[in-house]
């Protein structure tokens, strides 16, 4: 199992270096604008402009970038969006929103998803079920963007129950921002239950008619015992990574929800640092990084959490 | 029953089928059902799917036929700069006006809003009160002087009056108009030289109070002399005094570049200047634009594109997997780590790099659509490679292989048919990926696909967003659009996917 997971580890990190490198090439060929018209801050770009190389060729300037900004978490300094910062500084700034959102997310997302699931495939081609089915087909397609304008439109507009935008400042843990953060929850935490509950019934229907669950009946277990302790724990065997993987997942998902709520998180960072003129390229660097990293790490902790979880299921262990 | 004792039947009720020497096979007399026929079948029997399809191709119709048939002059005069005069007006058809589409609206207003919205029914005899519900209440955490009116407003009549300035020209031939039709578009201008507010033609105080009398208005328009040749044509009712006629029009600029400021009603100009009534059946937006026949041509890029990246990945996708399955070994792990590195860099990151790096050079649709090419054919290749891995090792491709077919015909005209079920419903399900990321991507702006001839579903949506409270009929028919699109789709694709399954095949 260790070497399995090393072995994916370091084959993870090579594909991230390989990204990071393209992105690096990709973003150094774009045109920069000359420090001169940053007005009084000129001499400090200059001067980190100087430190990190880049009247430099190329390859050497890639080289100061991986010493530094890879191993050494010197990103450089934001030359258009918040001009004179630490890009690094700031990114850490904006990640507490996000994570704060996205746990809130999930901690009333996936409970409800697994019990919807779990109750569609206990009732079974029962009208329940078909209600069930039909909501979430519905609530998996439509874009959350939409369930953004309506949850404003009548939660916060017509009825009033919550703000408009999440509450400013940097208190994510009290009541009062909770509260404001309630639309932003529920329009991203839709599409999640939806899913959740999709997958859960299909694994659990798959499970619930296998003849293994009938041998614990004829053995005198209830209906309750055998769903609980045999269907349930074979079923979360696929379901967990899943549910893991979306978790690493979201933090970077969630561009349009923040933007549209006012949470001040990386993906508003993202969008300002992009369509600044002219675009912030240390910001962009950064959080390019950043959402690979994210993606890469979702799926090497699914699928190593699948090996964790069932022995039998350790892919490539035996290779 | 003793009759039909099966036991004992006597042998002169036997006969021979056949006495014939040889034994024929017969003919099959039901038609054969093949794979794709099969697939059909079973699609109908999913109901939901076929209603999803019903809808996708309605989807498609729209798209289609209404740039075509819904053009109007006033869509189509896209630079036109009186547009954002007509901004804001809600949905109004009159065909639909029972799903309530009738372009009314209702608002609480106090008693200046009040005079206001009766003044311009007088003037021009375009009412925009249509009902009063509540008639000068007092609202208790209000004032007490303030008195409040529950209206319902005809949001198209409640536009009013609007200075313009004119060309001689122009203001000639709105009079030859005029004359021609009966329709008073030009009214008097006014007297008070500090009222810069088109609407008020009455006494009023400076805060727009006006002054009563007898139960009526007071006129403020300005008069002339009867010598004065600046406007011979349509005069309203009140214009009755041959000594002192109104004066229609400000005269500003030179002699020889004469300009015309008058005071127009905007209905009726909108019915001068597009040759129709302004009626919108899905409302316009806050620039004035046109919102059904905007969304339909942003419908029909969004079509475009998702087809054709459809397409493009469908290609590639398939070409890569088939390769890959078919030769396996090094070159498929080769192969396959090519495909992790691309499928790692998130698609936003794609995005973003190739609008910087192309936008200015290839325009930003062409930089949107090399995006989806980059990483959007993944999918369909590992699909495709799984596909072949199952395939190549059966008998028949041995027996072929045997025969001396080479890899190419052994790879296209044997192992690729069989997947085709899955190429197929590979391909619709990008469809609602492509749409969706393209409205996500032009909503945050990262993508600007707007222009006065072009939209998107994301940017209109994006558009309207600012006036989600105040007029939500912006937003709602893209955000109706996108919704249904997507359902339609998802449902239409897992129809297509469990029809192509021959596992399920008599499951269900």
């Amino acid at each position: 199992m260790l070497k399995y997971i090393i072995k994916r580890v370091l084959l993870m990190l090579m594909v991230f270096l390989i990204i990071v490198s393209m992105c690096f090439v990709l973003i150094k060929l774009l045109p920069t604008k000359p420090a001169i018209q940053f007005g009084k801050d000129m001499q400090l770009i200059e001067m980190r402009r100087e430190a990190l190389g880049y009247n430099k060729p190329l390859i050497e300037q890639y080289m100061i970038f991986v010493r530094r900004s890879l191993l050494g978490g010197d990103w450089g300094i934001s030359e258009s969006l918040y001009i004179g910062q630490e890009v690094m500084t700031k990114f850490l700034e904006k990640m507490p929103a996000t994570v704060v959102v996205n746990s809130y997310t999930m901690l009333f997302a996936t409970p409800l998803g697994l019990l919807l699931g779990i109750y569609a495939a206990l009732r079974k081609n029962k009208w329940q079920d078909h209600i069930i089915s039909v909501a979430v087909i519905v609530f998996v397609s439509v874009p959350s963007y939409v369930y953004a304008f309506l949850v404003q439109y009548f939660l916060s507009f017509r009825l009033k129950w919550f703000p408009f935008q999440m509450q400013p400042g940097y208190d994510f843990l009290s009541f009062k921002t909770f509260v404001s953060l309630v639309p932003a929850i529920l329009s991203l935490g839709f599409g999640i239950v939806a899913g959740l509950t999709r997958y859960t019934r299909a694994e659990l229907t798959e499970v619930l008619t296998s003849e293994f669950l009938l041998l614990a009946r004829t053995k005198g277990l209830s209906r309750a015992q055998t769903t609980v302790r045999h269907a349930l724990r074979n079923a979360m065997v696929p379901i967990f990574p899943m549910i893991l993987g979306e978790f690493i997942g979201i933090i970077g998902g969630s561009l349009i929800i923040e933007q549209i709520f006012g949470i001040p998180g990386v993906g508003p960072l993202y969008v300002a640092s992009v369509t600044a003129s002219p675009p912030d390229y240390n910001f962009f660097m950064l959080l390019s990084a950043f959402y690979t990293l994210v993606g890469l790490v979702s799926g090497i902790l699914v699928d190593i959490s699948y090996g964790f979880i069932d022995p039998r299921i350790r892919m490539g262990s035996k290779k | 029953m003793s009759e039909k004792n099966m036991k004992e039947i006597p042998a002169s009720k036997f006969a021979f089928v056949d006495m014939s020497d040889r034994m024929h096979d017969r003919k099959l007399e039901t038609k054969p059902v093949g794979y794709f026929k099969d697939v059909a079948m079973r699609f109908a029997r999913n109901r939901g799917s076929v209603v999803a399809a019903g809808i996708i191709f309605l989807l498609v119709c729209f798209a289609v036929f209404v740039p075509i048939f819904a053009e109007t002059t006033y869509s189509r005069a896209l630079t036109d700069t009186m547009y954002l005069n007509y901004g804001k007006l809600p949905p109004k058809s009159k065909a639909l006006a029972w799903l309530g589409l009738d372009g009314m609206a209702e608002y609480t207003v106090n008693t200046h809003d009040y005079y206001a919205l009766r003044a311009i029914g007088e003037e021009t005899g375009l009412d925009p009160v249509v009902e009063v519900y509540r008639e000068a209440y007092q609202d208790p955490t209000a004032s007490q002087n303030a008195r409040f009116y529950d209206v319902k407003v005809d949001t198209y009549y409640r536009m009013g009056m609007l200075y313009l300035t004119m060309t001689p020209a122009e203001y000639e031939a709105l009079q030859v108009w005029q004359d021609e039709t009966g329709i008073q578009v030009i009214y008097p201008a006014v007297s008070d030289a500090k009222q810069t507010d088109p609407n008020v033609w009455y006494q009023a105080d400076r805060k727009g109070a006006p002054t009563i009398k007898d139960g009526h208005l007071v006129p403020i328009y300005r008069t002339t002399t009867p010598t004065d040749t600046s406007y011979h044509s349509l005069r309203i009712p009140s214009d009755n005094d041959p000594e002192k006629p109104y004066a229609y029009a400000k005269v500003t600029g030179t002699a020889s570049a004469r300009s015309y400021v008058v005071r127009i009603c905007k209905y009726n100009f909108f019915l001068y200047r597009y040759g129709f009534e302004p009626e919108f059946m899905f409302g316009t937006s806050a620039r004035g634009q046109d919102i059904l026949t905007r969304l339909a041509s942003g419908a029909r890029f969004s079509f475009l594109l998702a087809l054709f990246v459809s397409s493009i990945n469908l290609t590639i996708g398939a070409l890569y997997g088939a390769v890959e399955g078919y030769y396996g070994g090094a070159t498929d792990l080769l192969m396959e780590r090519i495909a992790d590195v691309l499928g790692g860099i998130p698609f936003i990151v794609v995005t973003t790099l190739f609008q910087l790096h192309l936008a200015n050079k290839v325009g930003p649709i062409v930089a949107l659509l090399f995006a989806f090419v980059l990483t959007g054919w993944l999918g369909m290749a590992s699909r495709v490679r799984v596909q072949f891995y199952r395939f190549k090792g059966q008998e028949y491709i041995l027996a072929a292989r045997t025969l001396g077919a080479s890899d190419g015909r052994l790879m296209f005209k044997h192992i690729f048919p069989n997947s085709m079920g899955t190429i197929i419903t590979g391909s619709v399900l990008v469809i609602p990926g492509v749409i969706f990321s393209e409205s996500s991507l032009t909503y945050l702006g990262i993508i600007n696909l707007e222009s006065s001839t072009m939209t998107s579903v994301g940017t209109m949506l994006a558009n309207g967003r600012a006036y989600l409270s105040t007029d939500p009929y912006i937003i709602m028919f893209p955000a109706l659009f996108i919704s249904l699109l997507m359902i339609s789709f998802n449902l239409f694709g897992n129809g297509l996917r469990d029809a192509f399954n021959p596992s399920l095949r008599g499951v269900e």
